[in-house]
């Protein structure tokens, strides 16, 4: 069952997570302009991205960005995900709930209720989180995997052929984008979050009161 | 899926360097990265220099992910698309054609031998034939059905200083690319003569076209016209305007 527990005072997020998190973002946006970019060269599905929604110019600036723009998340990610194993971070903080905790979050989300302690993740951030690290994972394998599919031919034929990688590729685009809408949306709902994720600290320096009992394990 | 719908055949290189100074102009107009970041995206010299240098960097990735062992997928001809599909830098209007009879590969650089090859010599060693996937730096992909000369055995054959760094090829359409000497020397690189179970046509390059597996489309150079050893970097028509040289799959 789930229980009270005083969270540890520890100033958070720590400075790892937040200069990975802020290199991801700015590096993840630039990948997916300039995949629209590229994405409008030949498109799958019947329609294009607007000119203002891309990223490069053409298909060789998109082209440019898109690599230019990967191994930074790269280099990012692999210091983030590195840190959140070593430090306990993915095990204390972002380890999933039960279905039980999900659900009473969510409801409590929908009805602007949820309760959001210092350093602590509730059981919608922390499917949230978890399931965006995936997609991630994902997008990076499958997008590896459709520009080397001689090299890394491995990897394409696990993802189901050139063709098929390359619609995953831009399924989980699909799904970062969605989680972006839902994350920013509710970032900006609950603003101390932000402020958190900029400067490690929450705009007041006083220990939260109360700790709801739907945000702890 | 042409590249471009004007024909670039006419422009010289100089508008051309003049047309990548412009390649990043669209670039800034993403105004939301540039009020994120905070920082002169629109410096746009610094911006396209930064780019540059990355594209090197993958560059210089790519040739480590490349094995000269790692072979493409080969396909069985079931599977060839119907119909190949044409694509150049102009429209199929505007394919350009020789007298198969009057065609010379002309052979320059770092090689012992320089006498131009006719098809007839070519002709006479042995082919090699692969069905693989041509993929396009746009996205769309096809299956082909080539045969030829494996390039590995002209280059023995011209006494071609095989420690080089750099094979050119230059097209009488005014089409060029460039590629290392590890592709070249690829068990499946060679000089397609036939498409399927006939001479090249016009359309995908005759007389001769290079295809190679193991690269983007705009690494598979049609219409011929020379091969050139050098150590000396040479670029390419869409590398030029910022391709990444490359362009390995």
């Amino acid at each position: 069952m789930l229980s009270s527990r005083r969270v540890r005072p520890r100033r958070t997020p720590s400075p790892v997570i937040r200069i990975t998190h802020w290199i991801g973002a700015l590096s993840m946006l630039a990948m997916i302009g300039s995949g629209w970019q590229i994405y409008n060269a030949s498109p799958i599905l019947p329609f294009e991205f607007p000119a203002w929604a891309t990223l490069g110019g053409w298909l060789g600036g998109g082209i440019a960005w898109h690599f230019a723009a990967m191994w930074v998340l790269m280099a990012a990610g692999v210091v983030y995900m590195g840190y959140g194993v070593l430090s306990g971070h993915f095990r204390r903080d972002l380890r999933p709930v039960g279905p039980r905790a999900i659900g009473r979050d969510m409801a409590q989300a929908l009805r602007f209720r949820l309760s959001h302690a210092a350093g602590h993740y509730n059981a919608v951030q922390r499917l949230l989180y978890t399931g965006v690290l995936i997609v991630a994972l994902l997008t990076v394998a499958s997008g590896l995997s459709i520009w080397k599919p001689v090299q890394l031919g491995w990897l394409t034929w696990l993802f189901g052929g050139y063709d098929i990688a390359r619609r995953i590729h831009f399924a989980m685009m699909t799904l970062i984008v969605a989680f972006l809408v839902i994350h920013i949306a509710l970032a900006l709902l609950v603003p101390s979050t932000l402020f958190g994720m900029v400067f490690g600290r929450r705009p007041s320096a006083a220990p939260e009161a109360s700790i709801q009992e739907g945000a702890a394990r | 899926m042409s590249h471009n719908r004007l024909d670039r055949s006419a422009i010289a290189p100089e508008l051309r360097r003049i047309e990548r100074r412009l390649m990043l102009k669209g670039a800034l107009s993403l105004g939301g990265l540039s009020m994120l970041s905070g920082c002169a995206l629109d410096d746009e010299p610094s911006v396209e220099r930064a780019l540059s240098a990355m594209s090197r960097f993958t560059d210089r990735m790519q040739a480590m992910l490349f094995s000269r062992q790692r072979l493409a997928r080969e396909f069985d001809a079931s599977r060839i698309t119907h119909p190949f599909p044409f694509n150049a830098y102009y429209d199929e209007s505007e394919v350009r054609t020789v007298d198969p009879a009057g065609w010379r590969l002309e052979v320059d650089g770092l090689v012992s031998d320089r006498r131009p090859w006719s098809l007839a010599q070519f002709r006479a060693l042995p082919q090699k034939r692969q069905i693989t996937r041509h993929i396009c730096v746009e996205g769309w992909s096809a299956i082909g059905d080539w045969s030829g000369v494996p390039l590995s055995m002209f280059l023995q054959r011209v006494g071609a200083d095989l420690r080089a760094k750099y094979v050119n090829f230059r097209c009488f359409d005014d089409y060029s690319t460039s590629i290392d000497m590890a592709t070249a020397l690829h068990p499946q690189t060679i000089l397609a003569l036939d498409y399927g179970d006939g001479a090249l046509p016009p359309a995908y390059g005759a007389p001769m076209k290079v295809r190679i597996p193991t690269k983007l489309g705009y690494k598979n150079p049609k219409y011929l016209a020379s091969i050139e050893v050098t150590n000396r970097f040479p670029g390419g028509y869409w590398e030029d305007q910022g391709y990444d040289w490359f362009g390995g799959s």
